[in-house]
């Protein structure tokens, strides 16, 4: 699969018609390479869920463009038919909550994704495992999420999400219940995976705790993005 | 692909076991109803088979003898058995009543049988314990259900009786036990009255001018004997000789002798169609009450599980878990809950249930089979509601915002 992030350019979405609409996002333009790691940030109400609902395939955004790797997938109206195959394969969904299933152990919450796409279970076990190692989980492939920590369980929910090998990951407040370094660790996590699977990830978040630790940060105001420089901190 | 609904059901095992034993219970309960219903048709038929008889020979215009009254002159037996076509024939009178024994009474069948032993029509066919009536009075051949013991002596009206042999399965169509005694016994059973009434009778009969005539002498005595006998019994059992059909030999009966005739399968149709009929029509509505009882219990509990799992499915539609997925995902632990159920319930109907019923519970395959199915078809379409609410979830809840 060819990597090439994610760009957004003059996104809209309008809720409602006549009168009573409302333009949660007006002019969204990001770009994000792969291997990089964005912040994305915004007081409540100034579109950020909106955006990575659009981002993520859940609602149809009004106007705009979106390029995933080197396919256009929304150019005024989407351009691909199975939305549910394009979030399945190609985007990656962190939570602020684990939200693991919790009937299945930890290398089947892993595996399950690939496992849908119709990957043999032992194929797909075999990527969860890998993905597993990587984020130093391995030891607990045969735990309940029950049975796991916070900062475990976020690191699973990590690996569900980059196990179909996604372009881009959507983040949504990943760190908020954690403690600073908690929080610091599954930034470093999530950039360490972007490198090494040249992924491109959007982390919404205000938890200042993290801010610093961008390179680049998108702030988003009234539904219109702006783009800022990051200090980096951590990650030079 | 792995079985999501067999690992949720493996995780929360303690809550579909139990649920499912509730609906087992349920379910229990439909089956034996089913059971009770069988067992009044097979005791309608183990009558008719005990009876031994192919034609039952019964008072004109009536559906005698078991569905309706019936009255015959105890000498009909004897042209019927002189047609050619007759092998054997034989008076029979039947009187459900409260039989008494030291201690208590029990409802039963009194059946009066002919002399002639073994194989005469209305016979019991086989004995448990014991042997046939061989006296013209006072012995007892007693179904095992009524409790009576070999040697027990019973009461019926105001006569004892010793009972000499025990038989299994000689029920009524009410499933109550059978009491055979002789042909004798019975019909004074049926006419006798106390002796308050007898004098009663005479009393009215002798102050009657028309039977008490100054010139008549002996007309009194007569009448007074008439009443004091009873030439009636209830039907004549008959038997056709090999060669010759039932039907016909039914129908020179009805137009030679002017009475009305009944062969196996019309005495059958009368018993299942008829007697039993409103029971039937009873129990096939609680059939339906408690199916649609199990019907809302499982479709309730499969919505309440659905419902606590809302945030779990809005997570895996959002990773791009297609629909029929989660619909197979449902409908898999509702069918596993009515399985769990079902083999609770056939068990507790076996086991539990049918031996503690007062009536016969007979419980055939067939019917485990047809209430199989109809468990699985229930579980499936009780799981419409939760599938319809799992479906309506929105993947952006497990977004939020």
């Amino acid at each position: 699969m060819t990597a090439k992030g994610i760009r957004i350019q003059g996104l809209k979405k309008r809720y409602g018609s006549g009168d009573t609409a409302v333009d949660a996002l007006k002019n969204v333009n990001m770009h994000v390479a792969p291997g990089e790691v964005v912040g994305l940030i915004g007081p409540s109400g100034s579109g950020k869920t909106t955006l990575l609902k659009c981002l993520g395939a859940v609602i149809e955004p009004t106007a705009g463009k979106m390029i995933l790797g080197d396919d256009v997938i929304y150019d005024d109206s989407w351009q691909v038919t199975d939305l549910r195959a394009l979030r399945r394969d190609r985007i990656g969904f962190v939570f602020q909550a684990p939200y693991l299933i919790p009937f299945l152990d930890v290398t089947d919450n892993v595996a399950l994704l690939p496992m849908l796409a119709g990957v043999p279970n032992a194929e797909a076990r075999k990527r969860a495992m890998e993905l597993l190692k990587a984020l130093d989980v391995e030891h607990r492939a045969k735990a309940m999420p029950s049975q796991l920590s916070g900062g475990e369980q976020q690191r699973v929910a990590i690996a569900r999400g980059l196990v179909n090998r996604p372009p881009v990951i959507l983040a949504d407040e990943p760190t908020a219940p954690l403690d600073s370094e908690r929080a610091l660790a599954v930034i470093r996590i999530l950039n360490d995976m972007a490198k090494k699977f040249e992924t491109a990830i959007i982390v919404v978040t205000h938890d200042e705790k993290i801010i610093p630790t961008f390179k680049r940060i998108y702030h988003i105001r009234d539904g219109v993005t702006y783009e800022e420089e990051g200090e980096g901190r951590g990650f030079e | 692909m792995i079985s999501l609904a067999g690992r949720d059901i493996l995780h929360s095992w303690g809550k579909f076991v139990f649920t499912g034993m509730g609906l087992g219970l349920l379910i229990g309960v439909t089956l034996s109803m089913a059971g009770i219903y069988r067992g009044m048709v097979d005791d309608a038929k183990v009558l008719l088979d005990s009876s031994d008889a192919d034609l039952w020979v019964v008072q004109k215009d009536t559906l005698g003898p078991y569905a309706e009254s019936s009255s015959l002159y105890d000498d009909v037996w004897r042209r019927i058995r002189d047609m050619p076509e007759v092998e054997r024939a034989a008076n029979i009178t039947y009187l459900t009543m409260q039989v008494g024994k030291q201690g208590g009474d029990v409802r039963a069948m009194v059946t009066g049988i002919t002399p002639g032993g073994p194989g005469t029509p209305g016979w019991p066919p086989y004995l448990v314990a014991g042997r046939h009536i061989t006296r013209s009075h006072y012995e007892a051949v007693a179904d095992i259900a009524s409790g009576f013991k070999l040697g027990d002596r019973i009461k019926i009206r105001r006569n004892h009786y010793t009972i000499v042999g025990l038989t299994r399965r000689m029920v009524s169509s009410n499933g109550d036990p059978m009491v055979f005694i002789p042909l004798k016994d019975a019909q004074e059973a049926q006419f006798l009255k106390d002796n308050d009434a007898i004098w009663e009778q005479r009393r009215r009969t002798a102050e009657n001018p028309a039977f008490n005539r100054p010139g008549v002498p002996g007309l009194l005595d007569a009448v007074i004997a008439s009443q004091s006998t009873n030439p009636y019994v209830n039907a004549v059992l008959v038997r056709v000789k090999p060669g010759y059909a039932p039907e016909e030999v039914a129908e020179s009966i009805r137009r030679w002798k002017r009475l009305t005739v009944y062969t196996r399968s019309q005495m059958e149709e009368i018993l299942v169609g008829k007697l039993i009929a409103t029971s039937a029509r009873q129990i096939f509505m609680f059939l339906v009450i408690l199916s649609i009882v199990s019907s809302a219990i499982v479709a309730f509990i499969i919505y309440t599980l659905t419902l606590g799992k809302i945030r779990e499915i809005a997570v895996l539609k959002l990773l791009g878990t297609k629909n029929r997925t989660i619909v197979g995902w449902i409908m898999q632990q509702s069918i596993a809950l009515g399985l769990i159920g079902f083999v609770v319930g056939k068990i507790s109907a076996t086991l539990l249930m049918a031996p503690i019923f007062p009536k016969y519970v007979l419980l055939q395959p067939l019917d485990s089979v047809m209430g199989f199915i109809a468990v699985v078809m229930i579980c499936v379409l009780s799981s419409i509601i939760a599938i319809r609410a799992a479906l309506r979830v929105d993947p952006a809840e497990a977004i939020g915002g």
